[in-house]
C-alpha cells in the first residue's frame, strides 16, 4: 500500500495522509452528514453518510457503495469522521468484511485534522465508478450465535463498549467493560500503542486471546475498540457488528449489578 | 462597526503545590495484580488501597471509588477538565463533590485506579490518604480569605498541615481517621464535628497583635457524635504544628486500635475525660517542642494571590435574565473586598456531569479574578472574586449549562450521602432522597424564604453520618421498618442540630418512611409558619422546641410527633405499594449491605 508504513495496522497517520492528499489513486472517504460535508472536508474527499450503510449493511450493498465511491479493489482508501472515529471504524470494517485490503482509518476527527491546520475543501470531486469484488472476511466478524458458542472459552475475551452506566444495568454474561470513551487521546481518536498496550496489561487481557467487541446496536463505538485493538497488532478480534440490541432482542441471557442504584449518581 | 480590542485571557491559573508522586500509580497497578493472583492477603490489599485513595464499592469487588483530595478545597480549571475527562474514561460520565472538599469518582474498575492516579499526577492532584486510617483532606471554609466576619484568612495553614500531613510516617497508620477542619468564621465552619477544628483569632500580647487560633478537639459525627472542646484560650500559630503534632502522637499511642466501631479520638476524649486530655496534649507538645533535633516548620506560603478580574466582553443592552433576582439572592454572598461577590454552585446532591465540568472550569477562567475556584462544605462550588458586574453574564452562563440551580445558599440544598447509589454500608438511597427534597423545595419556591433560609437538610443513608445529618436542623438517617412481613425504607429523624458556636447534636424525633419524608418536612414548615414569632426563622423556632422553650401551641418535640404521627402510619401493600419501594428502585425494599470500610 501506498501511504502506510505497517501494512497490518489499518490505521494511518494524519501527516502521512496530508503528504497524498493530492494523490488521485487514493480513495478518501469522509462519512459525516452530507450537509457537513458540503461545508467543507479534507481535499479531494468524497462523501459518504454513515446512515446510508447502516439502512443496508448486506455485502452486495456495501459492494455498491463501494463501486459507486470509485473503490476497486485494488484502490487505497482512507476513512474519516467528525465522532470520535467511531462512525468511520465502522466503514472501515465494512470494506474489510468484503474483503478490501488496503483501507485505513485516519487517527484524527475532521475537527482534530482542522485544528492541525491541514487542507480543507468545498470542491467535490469527480467520482468515476470502479468495481469491487466480494470476498467474506469472516475472520473479523461475530454473530450472536458465534458469540453465545465461544464466550465460556478461555481464551476468548468480550469486551463491551458502552458508557459505564448502561454496562452496569445489562451486558452479555462474562464480557468487561472498556468505554470507548477509555480510548482516545489528547488530539488523536486513539490512544497511544504503550497506552492501549497498558490499558490491556493492567486489565489481565491478553494480546494472545480471541477478542470480541461489542456496543449498543450498530458497531461503532466497538468498531473504534476493533482498531484500537488492531492499533497495537492483536491478530484475532472479532467485532459483534449487530451488538447487545440485536442479543436482546434474541432474548439471549444478560447479566447485571444488582442491588445498587448507580444511575441515581448520575448528574444527567 | 469599529472592532473592539479583545485581550487575550491571563495565562491559566495552576496550583502551586504539585500533591502527586507519579511512582504511586505504577506500584499500585502492580499491587493490584498481585492482589488478583492471590499473592497478597486481602486485608493487606484494603489497607494498602485504602491509603491510596481508592475505596470499595457496593457488593462488588470489581470496582473502586475514587477519592481526590483537594487541600482546603482549592482546585484549579485545569484540575477539572482532567476529572472531567477521567469521568468520562473510567467512571460513569459523572463526578461528585463530597461534603469534605474531595471529588469523587464512582464505579471505577479497579484495574483502571492507577490510570487515573497516574492522569491526576499531570494536574498535580493525588488520592492518597483520601481514604483509610490516615490525615484526611484538610478543609477550609470556602469563604476563607473573602468572609466578612473573618480574622486572618486561614487558607495557607490549611495548606501548610496538608502539606505537612501527606505521607508523614506518623499518619500512616493511625488507630482510625483524623480531621481537620480551618475556617474563617464560626458560621462558614464545621470546626466542632472534627478531630481538630481551628477558628482563626488575633490577640495582643506583649503590644503586639499575634495570629493564631481557637483549636477544637475530640469532636466528631458518627454512630456516636461529640461536639469538641476548646483546647485553651489561644494558640499562636507559630504552635499550630507542634499542638497538631501532639495530638496526633497522643491519638496514634493511646487510641484504640482493637474496637472498631469507637476508635475515633472522640471516644478517646470521651474515655478519658476532657480535662486529662487536654493535660496530656499540653504536656506531649511541650515534649514536642523541646525533643526536636532540627527545627520542624510549617511551610506556610501567605504570598497574596494575584486577583486579576479578567477582561470581558459584557453587552449592556442585555436584557436581564429571567431568574436573576432569585438566584442572586439564593447563591451569592458579598466579599469583604469591595465590587466582588462569591457565587455558589448548587449540584443535586453534589453531582454533575463531565461537560458541567468543563463549563466550570471556563466560567471561572472567565469570571474569577482569582482564577480558579473552592469546594463547598455542602456538595457544592464556590466561584470567588466574581464582579458585581459580571454576575448577569454569569448568570446566563451557568444557566446555558445548567448550573444555575437556585437555592444553594439556602435549606433547599439537601445533602445526601452516596447511600444504596455505590455504598457497601448504606441501607438507604439517601443520595436520590436529597436530590427530590431539593426539587420539591424548589418546585415551592421554598428557596426564597427568608424563614427558611439558616436551616440545613442532611440526609445520610445509615446510622454512620457521611450526611453529616445530626447538625441539620432536619436531618435524617435510613434504616429499614416493617409493616407485618412487608419492609420499606424508615428514616430516623433528628431535629435542631447546628454546628456554629451552640454546636449541638439534633434531638431524635421520629421514625419517618421514605415516601413521607417530603410531607413530613412540609408539615413541619407548617406548624412553623402557624406558630412562629414575627422576626422567627425555622432554625431558631426548632431550636427553642427541642429545648423546651417554646411557648406556642408547638411547647415540645412531643408535639411535633403528634402532629406528623398521622402521617407516617404504613398503608397497607394492596393500597399503595410504591410505599414500600425505595427511590430509584421498582422492587420492595429489603436490606442489603456488605462491609464497611470506613474502620478497615
Amino acid at each position: 500500500m501506498c501511504c502506510m508504513i505497517d501494512s497490518d495496522i489499518p490505521i494511518i497517520n494524519s501527516k502521512l495522509l496530508r503528504e497524498k492528499i493530492q494523490e488521485n489513486s487514493i480513495r478518501i472517504v469522509d462519512v459525516r452528514r452530507e450537509q457537513e460535508y458540503q461545508q467543507g472536508h479534507i481535499t479531494n474527499s468524497v462523501n459518504l453518510p454513515l446512515a446510508k450503510l447502516l439502512a443496508d449493511d448486506s455485502s452486495e450493498s456495501i459492494q455498491k457503495i463501494a463501486q459507486d465511491l470509485g473503490i476497486s479493489d485494488e484502490t487505497p482508501a482512507v476513512i474519516y469522521d467528525d465522532t470520535f472515529g467511531a462512525l468511520s471504524s465502522r466503514v472501515v470494517w465494512a470494506l474489510q468484511y468484503i474483503g478490501h485490503k488496503d483501507v485505513k482509518l485516519l487517527d484524527v476527527t475532521f475537527s482534530q485534522w482542522k485544528d492541525l491546520g491541514y487542507e480543507i475543501s468545498t470542491e467535490v470531486p469527480e467520482i468515476e465508478t470502479a468495481t469491487h469484488s466480494v470476498k467474506i472476511n469472516s475472520e473479523i466478524m461475530a454473530t450472536a450465535e458465534y458469540l453465545e458458542k465461544v464466550k465460556e472459552n478461555k481464551n476468548v475475551v468480550i469486551i463491551d463498549n458502552r458508557e459505564r452506566l448502561n454496562y452496569l444495568e445489562q451486558h452479555i454474561p462474562g464480557a468487561i467493560n472498556i468505554p470507548y470513551r477509555t480510548l482516545a487521546s489528547d488530539g488523536k481518536i486513539l490512544r497511544t500503542k504503550e497506552g492501549m498496550k497498558t490499558l490491556l496489561k493492567n486489565r489481565g487481557i491478553s494480546e494472545d486471546a480471541e477478542i470480541i467487541t461489542y456496543c449498543g446496536s450498530v458497531g461503532t463505538l466497538s468498531g473504534l475498540a476493533y482498531y484500537a485493538l488492531k492499533s497495537i497488532g492483536v491478530p484475532n478480534v472479532k467485532l459483534y457488528v449487530h451488538s447487545f440490541k440485536e442479543w436482546k432482542s434474541l432474548e439471549k441471557p444478560i447479566d447485571k449489578q444488582e442491588n445498587a442504584n448507580y444511575w441515581d449518581l448520575s448528574a444527567e | 462597526m469599529a472592532q473592539q480590542l479583545r485581550p487575550s485571557k491571563p495565562a491559566d491559573k495552576q496550583s502551586k503545590i504539585d500533591w502527586s508522586r507519579r511512582q504511586e500509580a505504577e506500584n499500585f497497578a502492580e499491587t493490584v495484580k498481585l492482589f488478583r493472583q492471590g499473592k497478597i492477603d486481602p486485608d493487606m490489599f484494603r489497607r494498602f488501597r485504602l491509603q491510596h485513595g481508592a475505596y470499595g464499592t457496593r457488593m462488588t469487588d470489581d470496582y473502586a471509588m475514587v477519592r481526590i483530595k483537594v487541600p482546603a478545597g482549592q482546585v484549579y480549571p485545569n484540575q477539572l477538565e482532567k476529572i472531567a475527562q477521567l469521568s468520562e474514561m473510567y467512571s460513569i460520565g459523572s463526578a461528585h463533590f463530597s461534603t469534605r472538599e474531595n471529588i469523587q469518582l464512582h464505579w471505577v474498575i479497579l484495574e483502571d485506579v492507577s490510570e487515573i492516579m497516574q492522569s491526576l499526577s499531570d494536574v498535580g492532584m493525588t488520592s492518597r490518604e483520601a481514604c483509610g486510617n490516615t490525615v484526611r483532606n484538610v478543609m477550609c471554609s470556602p469563604m476563607s480569605g473573602v468572609c466578612k466576619d473573618e480574622i486572618f484568612d486561614t487558607t495557607p495553614y490549611a495548606l501548610a498541615i496538608a502539606r505537612f500531613m501527606l505521607r508523614n510516617p506518623i499518619c500512616q497508620g493511625l488507630p482510625r481517621k483524623f480531621k481537620f477542619n480551618f475556617t474563617c468564621c464560626e458560621k462558614h465552619g464545621m470546626i466542632r464535628i472534627v478531630d481538630v477544628g481551628l477558628l482563626p483569632q488575633i490577640q495582643e500580647i506583649d503590644g503586639e497583635k499575634r495570629k493564631g487560633f481557637k483549636i477544637f478537639l475530640g469532636g466528631g459525627l458518627g454512630n456516636r457524635s461529640f461536639v469538641g472542646h476548646q483546647l485553651e484560650d489561644f494558640t499562636p500559630v507559630e504552635d499550630l504544628l507542634y499542638t497538631s503534632m501532639a495530638v496526633i502522637r497522643i491519638f496514634d499511642r493511646m487510641g484504640d486500635r482493637k474496637n472498631l466501631s469507637r476508635n475515633r479520638m472522640r471516644y478517646l476524649v470521651n474515655d478519658l475525660g476532657w480535662e486529662k486530655f487536654q493535660n496530656l496534649v499540653l504536656k506531649e507538645r511541650a515534649v514536642v517542642k523541646a525533643t526536636q533535633s532540627v527545627i520542624v516548620k510549617l511551610n506556610i506560603d501567605d504570598s497574596v494571590n494575584e486577583i486579576q478580574r479578567p477582561i470581558s466582553v459584557n453587552d449592556e443592552s442585555a436584557s436581564v435574565p429571567d431568574g436573576y433576582a432569585r438566584w442572586e439572592k439564593t447563591n451569592v454572598e458579598k466579599q469583604s473586598q469591595s465590587g466582588f461577590n462569591s457565587v455558589f454552585i448548587g449540584l443535586e446532591a453534589g453531582d454533575i456531569t463531565a461537560n458541567q465540568l468543563r463549563s466550570v472550569a471556563e466560567i471561572i477562567r472567565d469570571y474569577s479574578a482569582e482564577g480558579f475556584a473552592r469546594n463547598g462544605f455542602s456538595q457544592n462550588i464556590v466561584i470567588r472574586y466574581v464582579h458585581d458586574d459580571d454576575l448577569k453574564s454569569m448568570y446566563s452562563r451557568l444557566i446555558e449549562n445548567g448550573l444555575a440551580k437556585t437555592g444553594s445558599l439556602t435549606m433547599a440544598s439537601a445533602v445526601g450521602c452516596s447511600g444504596t447509589t455505590s455504598c457497601n454500608l448504606a441501607l438507604t438511597n439517601s443520595h436520590r432522597l436529597a436530590k427530590e427534597v431539593q426539587r420539591k423545595f424548589l418546585e415551592l419556591n421554598y428557596d426564597e424564604d427568608d424563614d427558611l433560609k439558616d436551616s440545613t437538610i442532611k440526609i445520610s443513608g445509615c446510622p454512620n453520618s457521611c450526611g453529616q445529618h445530626q447538625i441539620a436542623t432536619i436531618g435524617f438517617y435510613g434504616g429499614g421498618g416493617r409493616h407485618g412481613t412487608d419492609m420499606f425504607p424508615n428514616y430516623t429523624m433528628s431535629l435542631g442540630g447546628k454546628f456554629d458556636e451552640d454546636a449541638m447534636l439534633g434531638h431524635h424525633t421520629a421514625r419517618v418512611p421514605v415516601k413521607r419524608i417530603i410531607p413530613v418536612i412540609l408539615k413541619i414548615i407548617e406548624l412553623f409558619k402557624e406558630n412562629k414569632q414575627s422576626d422567627d426563622t425555622l432554625a431558631k423556632w426548632i431550636d427553642r422546641v427541642v429545648s423546651g422553650n417554646e411557648s406556642s401551641k408547638i411547647t415540645g418535640v412531643d408535639d411535633i410527633k403528634k402532629a406528623i404521627a398521622p402521617l407516617i402510619v404504613p398503608p397497607n401493600v394492596e393500597d399503595e405499594p410504591d410505599f414500600y419501594m425505595d427511590y430509584g428502585s421498582d422492587t420492595n425494599y429489603h436490606t442489603v449491605t456488605g462491609k464497611g470500610e470506613c474502620a478497615a
